[in-house]
C-alpha cells in the first residue's frame, strides 16, 4: 500500500523540475503537430477577422489606420480563446491531468508549461502574423517591431489568464461561452495596455509605457495563474 | 472552550436559527437609516456650489458602488475559507453574496452613468474606474453562470470559489484606478488617509446612507443564506423542527 | 405649493437625479422581495421532502419486513 509513496518520492528525485517541464512542454508541441490542421485554425481565424473590418467598416486606408490597433487586438484575444478550450480537454478526458496531479512534480509547474506550449503555439505566431494584418490594415511599416513586441507580450498575459478559464470550466460540457465570459473581463486590461501600445506604434511615438504595463501584467499572470489553474485543476479532478 | 461558538458557526441549525433571529435587527435599522438619509440628504443638506441639486445622486450612487466591492469582498473572503478550509457554510455565504451583488453593481453603474451625464457630459466613458466596474459585473454574472452550469453542488462550490478568488484582483483595481490614473473619475473623498475633502453637512446622509445599505446586505444575506442551507441540507433532522409550522 | 415644485425639480437635474433613487430603491425591493421568496420556496420544498420520505418509509416499511426474511 505505500508503494505508490515510494515511487512517487523516487520520481521526484529522478525526474528534475527543469525535465518535467521540458517533458510536459514536448509532448503538448509533439501532439499539437499532429494536428496540424488544428494548429492552424486560430491563425486563421485571426486572418479573417481581421478582413472582415475592411469589408464592414470601409477599405479607405486612412480610415482603417485608426482602428488598425483595435481590430488586431479584438482578432487576436479572439483567435487565442479559440484554442483554450482545447489547452486541457485531451488530457483530462484520457487521465494525463490525474497523472499530473498524482505525480508529485509541483502541478502548477506541469500547467504552466502546458500553457507555454500555448503560447508557442498560438501566442506567439499571432504576434508574427499581426504585423501582416495590420500593413493590410493601412498601418506604417515603421510599426511593425512596436506591434509584434506589444502582441508577443500581451498574448503570453493572455494564454495566462485563459488557462485560468480553461481549467475552471473544465467540468462544464459545451464550456464556451461560459469561458468566454469568464476569461475575457480578466482579459480586458490586456486588451486596454496592448491596443494603446499598438496605437502609439501606428503613430510613430514611443510605446514604452504600455509595453511596459504589460509586460508587468505578464509578471502577474506567470507568478499567479498557474497556482490558480492548478487550483481550478484539482477542483475538477476530485 | 473558547472554540465552542467557532465550532457551531461550522454547524447549519445554528447558523440557521441565529440568522433568523438577527435578521430583523440588521433590517429594521436599515429601514430606519434610509429613510433618514432620504430626508438628511434630499431634503435637509444644502445645495452644493459646483453641482448644483445634481450632486444628491452622490447618496444612492457611492453607497452602491461602495457595497457593490464590499458585496463581491465579502464573497471571495468567504469562498476562500470554504476552499482552504473546507467549511461548508461559507460556501452557502458566497453562494448568497453573488446575486445580491450583482444587481447593486447593476445599480452602481446606471446611477453612476445618470450622474455622470449631466456632470461630465457623457453617458459612459471607458475610463479604468468606470471599465473596472463592468467588469466586477461580468464577474459576478459569471460566478453565477459558472455555478449553475455545474451539476454537483460540492464541485460548483469549489469552483466558483476558485473563480471569486481569482477576481478578487479586480477589487484593489477599482479602488486604486482614480488614483493611480488620470480618471475622469473623481478621486476619493472618504476612504483615503487623511481627513475626508467632503463637507459635513454632505458627510452625514452619506454616512447614514452607507450604514443603511450595509444593514439591507447583511439582512438580505442572512434571508438567502437561510434558504441555502435549507437547499442543500436535505436529510437533516433538524429541518422538520424548523419547517412544520 | 413652489417649494414642492422646486424640490422635484432637484434644480434641473430631475431628470437624472429621479430616475436614479427609483432605480435604486426598486434594486433594494427586489432584493428583499425576491430573498423572501426563496426563502418560503424553500421551506415549501424541505416540507415537502420530509412528507415525501415520511410517506415512503411508511408504504416501504413492509416491504422492508418482508424482504429481511
Amino acid at each position: 500500500m505505500n508503494d505508490g509513496g515510494i515511487e512517487r518520492a523516487q520520481a521526484k528525485v529522478l525526474t528534475s523540475v527543469w525535465a518535467a517541464a521540458g517533458l510536459t512542454l514536448a509532448r503538448d508541441l509533439r501532439l499539437a503537430f499532429r494536428k496540424r490542421g488544428q494548429l492552424v485554425q486560430p491563425l486563421v481565424f485571426f486572418a479573417i477577422v481581421t478582413t472582415l473590418f475592411p469589408l464592414a467598416i470601409s477599405p479607405e486606408l486612412s480610415r482603417l489606420r485608426d482602428v488598425a490597433p483595435g481590430v488586431l487586438w479584438v482578432a487576436a484575444l479572439l483567435s487565442s480563446q479559440l484554442a483554450l478550450e482545447f489547452l486541457f480537454r485531451d488530457d483530462a478526458q484520457d487521465g494525463t491531468l490525474e497523472q499530473y496531479a498524482l505525480s508529485g512534480q509541483s502541478l502548477s509547474w506541469l500547467l504552466f508549461a502546458k500553457t507555454g506550449a500555448h503560447w508557442l503555439l498560438t501566442g506567439l505566431p499571432l504576434a508574427l502574423m499581426a504585423p501582416l494584418a495590420g500593413l493590410s490594415l493601412g498601418v506604417p511599416v515603421a510599426a511593425v517591431p512596436g506591434i509584434v513586441a506589444s502582441v508577443a507580450v500581451g498574448s503570453v498575459a493572455l494564454s495566462l489568464i485563459g488557462s485560468m478559464g480553461a481549467a475552471i470550466t473544465l467540468g462544464v460540457k459545451r464550456s464556451g461561452a461560459l469561458l468566454s465570459l469568464l476569461t475575457l473581463p480578466l482579459a480586458m486590461p490586456v486588451l486596454i495596455f496592448g491596443a494603446r501600445a499598438t496605437e502609439l506604434a501606428v503613430k510613430g511615438e514611443s510605446y514604452g509605457a504600455p509595453l511596459e504595463l504589460l509586460g508587468a501584467l505578464a509578471v502577474l499572470g506567470i507568478t499567479l495563474a498557474p497556482l490558480a489553474t492548478a487550483a481550478a485543476v484539482r477542483v475538477n479532478l476530485e | 472552550m473558547a472554540w465552542t461558538w467557532f465550532h457551531r458557526l461550522g454547524s447549519p441549525p445554528y447558523i440557521y436559527n441565529l440568522a433568523a433571529r438577527l435578521t430583523p435587527w440588521f433590517a429594521w435599522p436599515a429601514a430606519l437609516l434610509m429613510l433618514a438619509g432620504l430626508v438628511d440628504g434630499l431634503v435637509l443638506s444644502p445645495t452644493d456650489y459646483q453641482q448644483g441639486d445634481g450632486f444628491r445622486m452622490m447618496y444612492v450612487h457611492v453607497p452602491t458602488a461602495y457595497l457593490s466591492i464590499m458585496i463581491y469582498t465579502t464573497m471571495a473572503i468567504s469562498a476562500a475559507v470554504g476552499l482552504i478550509w473546507r467549511i461548508k457554510i461559507a460556501h452557502a455565504v458566497a453562494a448568497s453574496c453573488a446575486p445580491i451583488g450583482a444587481s447593486i453593481t447593476l445599480c452602481a453603474l446606471v446611477t453612476g452613468s445618470l450622474w455622470g451625464a449631466p456632470m461630465w457630459g457623457t453617458y459612459w466613458e471607458w475610463d479604468p474606474r468606470l471599465t473596472s466596474e463592468l467588469i466586477l459585473l461580468f464577474l459576478y454574472l459569471g460566478y453565477m453562470g459558472l455555478r449553475s452550469a455545474t451539476e454537483d453542488v460540492q464541485r460548483a462550490d469549489r469552483i466558483s470559489a476558485v473563480l471569486a478568488v481569482v477576481g478578487i484582483v479586480n477589487v484593489p483595481i477599482i479602488h486604486f484606478s482614480v488614483v493611480w490614473w488620470n480618471s475622469l473619475h473623481q478621486a476619493p473623498s472618504l476612504m483615503r488617509l487623511g481627513k475626508p475633502t467632503i463637507a459635513v453637512s454632505m458627510l452625514i446622509p452619506l454616512l447614514l446612507m452607507l450604514l443603511a445599505f450595509t444593514l439591507f446586505f447583511a439582512a438580505v444575506l442572512l434571508v438567502r443564506l437561510r434558504a441555502e442551507i435549507l437547499s442543500r441540507e436535505r436529510s437533516a433532522s433538524w429541518i422538520r423542527e424548523v419547517v412544520t409550522p | 405649493m413652489k417649494a414642492l415644485s422646486d424640490f422635484f425639480d432637484m434644480g434641473g437635474y430631475a431628470g437624472y437625479l429621479w430616475p436614479s433613487y427609483i432605480l435604486t430603491f426598486a434594486v433594494v425591493v427586489l432584493n428583499v422581495v425576491w430573498a423572501r421568496r426563496l426563502l418560503a420556496r424553500s421551506r415549501e420544498e424541505a416540507r415537502r421532502r420530509l412528507a415525501m420520505r415520511a410517506g415512503t418509509e411508511a408504504g416501504a416499511a413492509p416491504t422492508r419486513a418482508g424482504e429481511a426474511t
